[in-house]
């Protein structure tokens, strides 16, 4: 299995982590994953081994926290002997409104959304500059364009995310890495499963396909982006949203 | 022991900055004289640290500018 490419997914217990790794792994990736609880990522890990037939390492790792994170993307690369792919998703929201928001629901959507990422990237590209090649796919939020009343720190999280995607293309590029964001539209995940009917009918009211998205679309991009086919494409954030954004 | 590092940091020069090792002697920058970008100088200390087993933190690494200072460094390490 040495030959095999290795991606590495945060968030990757459940949602749209999960959905990403276990088509990575049915596209032949070797992978890394990490979740917050360590029983439940190595359900995850258990679960796309036996469908799979690939290696899945497996960590409960704090993301925003630096020396975790950068650790988990190290002992990564250390493990395989490579890194090919990186997906930061994990992602978190702590909706308020701005007049209210309080300093500790900033601080946690900007150190687990935005500061993680950084980190992650900045460790992971060592191995790819070796290399000299490597993906890394950021997820995004539609929210990063367009606005959300009540989640400044998720929208301002994300749109830092899609501006240090095009900074890192631009000065990484010549070294063959490419650095590319997916922004999912409204996705039935636990996320959005708190909503109620009404809030629901709302949703899909402003979307042109009238349905919501599912994990298996993103996962789908992220795929795409990995692969060989998508090796002209960087800087770029691919839209996944039903049209609900455009 | 000092002109086995420098053949050897000759090399990775040349090497990794695609330049003739002729063309390359102790006293050439990097940048001035080379061609290399910043992030070539970045590479370049990577790969001093692979060759060389040794660990050349950031702040060190911004002062290895030309192939004499990689040599005085890597030098001064191994003692």
């Amino acid at each position: 299995m040495g030959d095999l490419k290795t991606a590495l997914v945060t968030g990757a217990s459940r949602g749209i982590g999960f959905v990403v790794a276990s088509q990575l792994a049915e596209a032949g990736y070797n992978l890394a994953i990490c979740g917050t609880t360590r029983s439940t990522i190595d359900k995850a890990a258990e679960q796309i081994r036996s469908a799979c037939g690939v290696e899945v390492l497996a960590r409960a790792v704090d993301v925003s926290d630096r020396e975790q994170m950068q650790g988990f993307v190290q002992e990564t690369a250390k493990h395989y002997g490579r890194l090919d792919v990186l997906v930061n998703n994990a992602g978190i929201t702590r909706d308020n409104l701005s007049m209210r928001m309080k300093a500790d629901e900033w601080d946690a959507v900007i150190d687990t959304n935005l500061s993680s990422v950084f980190n992650a990237m900045q460790a992971a590209l060592k191995p790819m500059m070796r290399a000299r090649s490597g993906r890394i796919i950021n997820i995004s939020s539609v929210v990063a364009g367009m606005g959300n009343p009540g989640q400044l720190n998720y929208c301002a999280s994300k749109g830092g995310v899609e501006a240090m995607t095009r900074s890192l293309a631009r000065e990484i590029g010549s070294r063959g890495i490419t650095v590319n964001a997916v922004a999912p539209g409204f996705i039935a995940t636990d996320m959005t499963a708190g909503l109620g009917d009404d809030a629901h009918a709302a949703l899909t009211d402003q979307i042109p396909l009238g349905r919501l998205g599912q994990p298996a679309d993103i996962a789908a991009a992220v795929v795409f982006l990995a692969g060989e086919s998508a090796g002209y494409i960087t800087g770029h954030v691919l839209h996944v949203n039903g049209g609900m954004y455009m | 022991m000092s002109a086995e590092i420098e053949a050897k940091i000759i090399k990775i020069v040349g090497d990794q900055l695609n330049v003739d090792e002729g063309e390359i002697n102790p006293d050439s920058s990097f940048v001035d004289d080379l061609g290399a970008d910043s992030l070539d100088t970045v590479e370049l200390v990577m790969a001093f640290e692979e060759e060389f087993g040794v660990e050349i933190p950031d702040e060190d690494a911004e002062g290895i500018q030309s192939v004499q200072n990689a040599i005085d460094y890597i030098a001064a390490k191994a003692e």
